[in-house]
């Protein structure tokens, strides 16, 4: 550089050069859409037209009246309750692949696999292994649980267990990970301590190792919660969003970009925002200690 | 409980638990890899279990060609590519301003970009969507890089924790010969950052490659097909021929399977940075 700039004009030129790109990013992707969010769902957009009649909170009330919309959460469920058992899965065997073991970067690598593969791939390796009488069915007439056959994707009330199901086999390699790295940050004279104190491995577990991990396991709830509000993919792809596997999200997206009503969409959005913040505070209420947690 | 016996008891548990969870993740895949090979006629007369009479590696060529894998993985790679090098670019500018400047909207740069943290971003897409139309970028690649292309909390996390490693007498006496600030960002924190970096290009190439919704919307051309769009238009065509979708879905999960098998302390390393910070 020819002429020389003081540090503190080249400061400033720096803070401001360096965060205009980034900051103009953010706000054009994330806080201006979600302020246009708040605005559209108070009218009747259809997406195209120059007009945007106001409807107040009519667009609200549809969601709460109509059982097709709202009611669209009790799909989500299954991947709620689904989600909860991931972590216990990820848990689980995060505390085996912490043990003393046997080939242990063998069989966390191939427990993560699921996680690399891609996730429209996953979706149609199932849809497969669903068939009515496929390769699910024939493993467990060859395993002798012949009763447990069932047509997976078109029993509607199995259905959504069986989509849950295959958010787990792909995700819970992803929490484990995250366990497993937590586990082996825990000194080990802790548990040394407690085996002088004769402490057992299941009190060992409970007393010195849950405490430990308590950040840790919020942050894998806050993933799956949310997760599980916003399931998309599985179902979008497994059963093209079909009725009795709609999910919220899947709902949403239904009503903007084929029914082109951008206002509902718009209301339902915000209204699945609302949510996943409520439940994230409720979460840090009971499970606290968040503080070291992005 | 007698210690002996308990021990047993764990060791026997440990082992079966870490079989059954083997069986249950290698067999969808299995199934997925045995199917692709069968020809129709093995499809329709083996068992669904049974191993193929002879091998069929006719499907990978007919999935490769019918799908248009070939473009699918091409644009894929110029999106992952322009993306991931705008995205280091960008994060790396972002963590050096506010981990070495004091300045009055600092916290407030920080706090904008926690606040995005819990907007999921799919819910938002409705109003994105307007956005990509207005600014003319609406089927067409560079509307995805330009979402895949801001950073977020997290990275700027993993590259501050970086950058407060490097000691900031580098900085001063680099200042001492007479650098600029952004000499000292390009020479000396740039390429320390370089292990952090390769980090973060992992974890948002994993992203960008299993991302189907962004493709789906913003790119509804047959030409522009990425990875999962194509794979998921795959099965229109093709349907119930599932030895030809299921060749056309491992080919598309080869190339992660492949980047994981070679760089996987990289993979645990990020995906923990990610979601814990000190």
């Amino acid at each position: 550089m020819a002429v020389k700039i003081s540090y503190r004009m080249q400061k400033n030129l720096l803070i401001v050069g360096f965060l205009i790109v980034p900051l103009a990013l953010l706000v054009t992707f994330s806080f201006y859409p979600a302020v246009k969010l708040i605005y559209y769902s108070f009218t009747s957009w259809d997406g195209l037209s120059q007009q945007y009649p106001w409807v107040g909170w009519a667009n609200y009330a549809t969601i709460f009246t109509d059982p097709q919309l709202f009611g669209s959460f009790l799909h989500n469920f299954s991947y709620f309750i689904g989600g909860l058992i991931q972590n216990v899965v990820a848990l689980y065997f995060a505390v085996i692949l912490s043990s003393k073991l046997k080939g242990r970067s063998f069989f966390r690598a191939t427990l993560f696999l699921p996680y690399m593969l891609n996730a429209v791939a996953v979706a149609f390796i199932f849809k497969f292994l669903y068939l009515d009488g496929g390769a699910l069915d024939t493993l467990l007439q060859s395993l002798g649980l012949g009763f447990l056959q069932h047509d997976w994707i078109g029993n509607d009330s199995i259905v959504n267990w069986a989509l849950a199901f295959v958010s787990l086999w792909e995700f819970f390699g992803f929490n484990m990970v995250i366990y497993l790295a937590a586990l082996q940050s825990i000194p080990e004279e802790l548990h040394e301590a407690a085996a002088l104190d004769g402490a057992g491995r299941f009190r060992t577990f409970w007393y010195i190792i849950m405490p430990n991990l308590r950040a840790i396991i919020q942050i894998n709830l806050l993933l799956t919660v949310s997760g599980a509000l916003e399931a998309f993919n599985i179902p979008f792809v497994m059963t093209n969003g079909s009725p009795p596997t709609a999910t919220f999200l899947i709902n949403t997206m239904n009503v903007a970009f084929t029914f082109d009503n951008y206002g509902l969409a718009s209301a339902m959005a915000i209204v699945l925002l609302v949510i996943v913040f409520i439940v994230i505070t409720i979460q840090q209420r009971l499970v606290g200690g968040g503080k070291d947690v992005v | 409980m007698n210690q002996v016996g308990s021990r047993i008891l764990w060791g026997t548990l440990k082992y079966a638990s870490l079989i059954v969870g083997l069986f249950v993740v290698l067999f969808p895949i299995w199934i997925a890899v045995v199917t692709s090979l069968k020809s129709n006629q093995d499809l329709s007369n083996l068992g669904i279990l049974q191993w193929p009479r002879h091998l069929d590696f006719g499907n990978y060529i007919t999935a490769w060609n019918g799908g248009d894998l070939g473009s699918a993985f091409l644009n894929t790679a110029f999106i992952i590519v322009l993306s991931v090098v705008g995205n280091i670019t960008l994060g790396t500018m972002v963590a050096y301003v506010l981990s070495r400047f004091e300045f009055p909207l600092k916290r407030l740069v920080l706090g904008a970009y926690l606040v995005v943290l819990f907007i999921p971003t799919i819910t938002t897409q409705v109003a994105v969507f307007g956005v990509i139309k207005g600014l003319g970028l609406f089927d067409t690649p560079f509307a995805l890089v330009l979402l895949y292309l801001g950073t977020d909390v997290v990275q700027i996390y993993i590259y501050m924790q970086f950058i407060n490693r490097i000691p900031v007498s580098l900085d001063e006496s680099a200042m001492l010969d007479g650098a600029s600030y952004l000499r000292i960002y390009t020479s000396i924190i740039f390429p320390l950052l370089m292990p952090a970096s390769a980090t973060v290009a992992i974890l948002k190439t994993i992203t960008i490659y299993g991302d189907l919704y962004s493709p789906y919307l913003y790119m509804p051309s047959t030409s522009l097909g990425v990875v999962s769009t194509a794979l998921m238009r795959f099965e229109g065509p093709y349907s119930a021929q599932w030895n030809l979708i299921m060749a056309a879905s491992v080919i598309i999960a080869i190339p992660l399977v492949l980047l994981y098998l070679f760089l996987q302390r990289f993979i645990f390393a990020g995906i923990v940075s990610g979601a814990v910070r000190e």
